[in-house]
């Protein structure tokens, strides 16, 4: 077994876990942060990312007991309060998800993309950076328009949200 | 009030809870004292079981019970099923062979269910599974539909001698026959469309809870059609009866098919459930989906296109061989006949058709519908054998597709389907013109100099929605009725509940569904909810599938809206002492027409409930239900084209443009509908470019069994799509809706296949077109 610490959206939790346990299990199960999905078991749909310490992870490609220690943010805790994080906003407006489940994943792996093109982005580039999270109902037409909206939104609005979502 | 009612682009209702991960999907829930699952599966394509040894197991840390199919048979429970009835040429009826939910004696293909283990937690059970003894006798295998027809070849079943489930025709043959003989020009070609895994994004998972105090049984499933789940688990498999047994599906995370059919695992998570007293969940892995959700597709087809002088078709004769797999899955039979065979006119007056179709068992998955269900495997043989005449007759595929264009409506085809309406050349016209067909010669020049070769290709589809009527669909076998049903629930203080028997997994009812009822009384969206899922809360229902839920699920929400009007209307002049006739409902108030007299909708509601002055005979409340039954399929049809550019180096195709022009009829929300086109062209493309599922020959084994193995499109591998859509209303359901879910999957594969076929002059590649396939194909022309 392992003991665990970290903070979560800004919570502090620890915890007792078995020492196999995966990140992405901690979130589900013990913590109940249902948001963050696993729809694969070699670490390619994506359905699982969070931000570790500002970085979009694959939550199912760590052990929770190396995450500890470590600040995550998930997509329960991406909104500021009420007001949507602007690619959860851009997602909405732009129809970027169907069945919902690999939207999380995708949401977090897009804010720490546009986080880590400050100079914007183009859609050559959304694709390529996308590689990583799959979606089968989309076929990632709304997704990359998402996406870019909301690169272009929190470039205008930087110093706010922007670097807040860093 | 309009910009929310029918046609406005609307973002959805549900997204809330999707972007902030307050969805509920089946693995999100939790029920006090539930335990977890693992199922043991046969490593083998095909073995005799001689012994399961659950001693090792049962001692195994957490361990709670290992229950095996003869536990499964001794408590009565029953064999999965195929509910639709095909009977073969000879008036036989199919051939179908034992399913049982845990395998018994024998397994059929890899991943077959033997036994479940039931544990405190996911790790201990899946422990424990590896831990069960099963003493296997290998068998051959067989895994290739046409090979398991030849004499010698392995056989499944014992009900099915020579593996043939059913040897099936529609049209006539001697006929069809006599025009091949005296055509033109005949057009032959061997197609084969491969087979594909649906690959929800959610895995599928079960919860099944039996309450000993109540004797009730509750199943949290990834369901598409609860209430068919429950019927069939009551009826069939002796699971519990319906008033014992509550299905819900609640956020399904995708389906394309592949989860409507009931599948062994939420029979046995229920069963476990009763038999050990706890809540049992099972939660499938990805290589799980991959071995034992259904395929799709996976047939193999010998086609000729007859033609007279004047390039108008005569005859079209194609011969099928469908691989469904170890086991006959629910709607499985329906899939190569009525819904393939019937589509094979296409968009074109064929005067003679013929299909013969044999359905086979092999060692492999079973295969049932997938997005398009047997429409994408019509399409792909009209189109390309459609596509390669042009090519073999020197004609434009354009002018050749138009010349021989249906025009005039109702049009009844040699095989079943009368098409209701329709404007091929709209849809053509509108698709040349989106990617500048004309100037196509100049951009394959100009990629001829900078080395590349582009290919342009096309596909006018024709689809079947709305699966309909039920006295139809009946005759031809069905074991169920095709109507949808609806309630509408007009709350005390005015706001509305619609109970729907559509189930939605990411086509966005809550809104499309909600802006219909806006758009009838006016009523903003968030005074309207939709309720959907759960068969204790929707009294009944058929589902989502076959793009139905528009064209019969909102048709029946807007019969029982009309029933609520009437009644409201009645009420409404009553309290203001005016003609029923002249009452309109605008804007969230009933008026009398021509004078100031209104009365408010939310005042209404409560007049209707407070019952203190209603007319004579009137019965309080305000709520009314309505099945609906459709009078005919719908017929969505429409052009699509595919430009694609090929590196010679590498095999690499890209594709530089896709354009799709539909008719989808009337549309409720184009934000949505443009999303599902997008979706299915993505899943077209992916069978057309990169997906195909592989078992070894030799060993039976599932050679891609996970997303490193099975390519699924990527956003790289996908351009942006150019869509616009057409309107010819469809005359047979109250709200002229045809349906818009698979189209995209249905008309993209040969508009793919017809572009890069063109680019490199090899008519003979198959699907998937990897760049290996391609570059070998390029390789092959230089050396003749």
């Amino acid at each position: 077994m392992s003991e665990i610490s970290m903070v979560v959206n800004g919570r502090s939790v620890s915890a007792t876990v078995e020492d196999r346990t995966l990140l992405v299990h901690f979130l589900r199960e013990h913590l109940g942060l249902t948001g963050t999905h696993v729809g694969c078991d070699t670490s390619q749909c994506g359905a699982c990312v969070v931000h570790l310490d500002g970085k979009a992870v694959k939550s199912c490609s760590m052990l929770a007991a190396q995450a500890s220690g470590s600040e995550v943010t998930t997509i329960e805790g991406l909104a500021d309060g009420a007001d949507l994080h602007p690619v959860q906003a851009a997602f909405r407006e732009h129809h970027g998800l169907q069945c919902g489940f690999c939207t999380p994943g995708m949401i977090m792996a897009a804010s720490d993309m546009i986080r880590r093109h400050p100079d914007g982005l183009d859609e050559k580039t959304v694709r390529a950076e996308l590689e990583g999270n799959i979606c089968r109902c989309t076929g990632y037409h709304n997704i990359v328009k998402a996406v870019l909206a909301a690169s272009k939104s929190m470039a205008k609005g930087k110093g706010g949200k922007a670097k807040k979502a860093a | 009030m309009a910009m929310e009612g029918i046609g406005a682009r609307v973002a959805r209702k549900e997204d809330k809870r999707f972007i902030t991960g307050s969805g509920s999907y089946v693995d999100d829930m939790v029920v006090p004292g539930m335990k977890h699952s693992a199922f043991v599966r046969s490593p083998h394509a095909h073995a005799d079981i001689k012994k399961i040894d659950t001693k090792a197991a049962e001692k195994m840390p957490g361990v709670i019970a290992v229950l095996t199919g003869k536990q499964l048979k001794s408590d009565g429970i029953g064999n999965l099923i195929c509910g639709w009835m095909v009977h073969s040429k000879d008036g036989s009826p199919m051939n179908m062979g034992a399913w049982s939910p845990l395998a018994v004696d024998r397994a059929r293909y890899v991943g077959d269910a033997v036994a479940i283990v039931v544990a405190e937690t996911k790790g201990q059970a899946r422990d424990a599974a590896e831990a069960v003894e099963v003493a296997y006798k290998e068998k051959k295998s067989v895994t290739d539909a046409v090979a398991a027809l030849k004499k010698g070849a392995p056989q499944l079943h014992p009900e099915a001698a020579g593996n043939l489930i059913y040897d099936w025709e529609i049209g006539e043959a001697a006929a069809v026959d006599k025009a091949i003989a005296s055509a033109a020009h005949v057009t032959t070609m061997r197609i084969v469309n491969n087979r594909l895994v649906p690959n929800a994004m959610e895995p599928r998972a079960a919860l099944g809870h039996y309450d000993r105090a109540e004797d009730h049984h509750t199943l949290w499933t990834t369901s598409q059609n609860p209430h068919v789940a429950r019927v069939v688990m009551s009826a069939f498999y002796n699971v519990a009866p319906e008033n014992k047994l509550r299905v819900i599906a609640p956020d399904v995370g995708g389906g394309f098919g592949s989860k409507i059919f009931i599948y062994p695992e939420e029979i046995v998570c229920l069963w476990a459930s009763r038999r050990t007293g706890v809540p049992v969940k099972w939660v499938a892995d990805r290589t799980e989906s991959f071995m034992c959700d259904a395929h799709g597709r996976d047939h193999v087809s010998e086609v000729q296109l007859a033609f007279d002088q004047n390039n108008r078709m005569t005859a079209l004769k194609v011969d099928t061989v469908a691989n469904f797999g170890a086991y006959m899955s629910l709607f499985s039979s329906a899939v190569p006949t009525y819904l393939y065979a019937t589509l094979l006119s296409g968009q074109y007056a064929i005067p003679q058709i013929h299909c013969n179709v044999r359905a086979v068992y092999t060692n492999t998955a079973p295969v049932d519908a997938y997005r398009g269900a047997g429409r994408p495997e019509a399409t792909y043989v009209v189109e390309r054998v459609v596509e390669t005449a042009a090519r073999e007759l020197g004609v434009s595929p354009a002018e050749l597709r138009r010349r021989n264009f249906i025009t005039s409506f109702p049009h009844q085809t040699p095989v079943i389907m009368n098409y209701d309406a329709g404007d091929y050349a709209a849809s053509l016209d509108a698709a040349m013109k989106a990617a500048d067909y004309a100037g196509f010669e100049k951009r394959r020049d100009k990629a001829k100099k900078a080395g590349k070769l582009r290919g342009i290709g096309m596909s006018c589809y024709i689809e079947a929605c709305g699966i309909a009527p039920s006295s139809a669909v009946g005759s031809l076998g069905a074991g169920v009725g095709l109507w949808e049903s609806a309630e509408v629930r007009v709350n005390m203080a005015g706001t509305i509940e619609v109970l729907t028997g559509s189930h939605s997994h990411g086509q966005g009812h809550e809104t499309t569904f909600a802006q219909l009822v806006s758009q009838r009384l006016g009523l903003p969206l968030d005074q309207i909810s939709i309720v959907h899922g759960d068969t204790d809360k929707v009294q009944m229902g058929m589902g989502t599938y076959g793009s139905r839920s528009g064209a019969v699920g909102m048709s029946a929400i807007a019969k029982a809206l009309d029933k609520v009007e009437v009644k409201a209307k009645k009420l409404a002049a009553h309290l203001m002492e005016a003609d029923e006739g002249d009452i309109v409902i605008e804007n969230g108030e009933l008026k009398v027409a021509g004078t100031d007299k209104t009365v408010p909708w939310s005042q209404l509601a409560l007049a209707a409930y407070a019952a203190h002055n209603l007319p004579e005979g009137m019965e309080p409340g305000l709520k009314e239900g309505a099945f609906y039954d459709p009078t005919n399929f719908t017929f969505p049809a429409g052009c699509y084209i595919c430009e694609v550019e090929v590196d010679p180096e590498t095999g690499r195709t890209e594709i530089v443009q896709f354009v799709a022009a539909d008719d989808f009829g009337n549309i409720i929300n184009p934000m949505i509908v443009e999303g599902q086109v997008h979706g299915g062209l993505a899943q077209g493309i992916g069978q057309a470019m990169l997906e195909g599922t592989h078992y070894d020959a030799e060993s039976g084994q599932l050679i891609t069994a996970s997303y490193m193995d099975y390519c699924m499109p990527r956003a790289d591998d996908l351009p942006s799509f150019q869509v616009s859509t057409s309107n010819t209303p469809c005359p047979g359901n109250p709200l002229g809706i045809k349906g818009c879910g698979e189209a995209g999957a249905i008309g993209s594969p040969p508009a793919v296949m017809n572009a890069i076929t063109d680019a490199i002059g090899d008519n003979d590649l198959t699907m998937p077109a990897t760049p290996q396939k391609v570059w070998a194909a390029l390789k092959a022309a230089t050396r003749h």
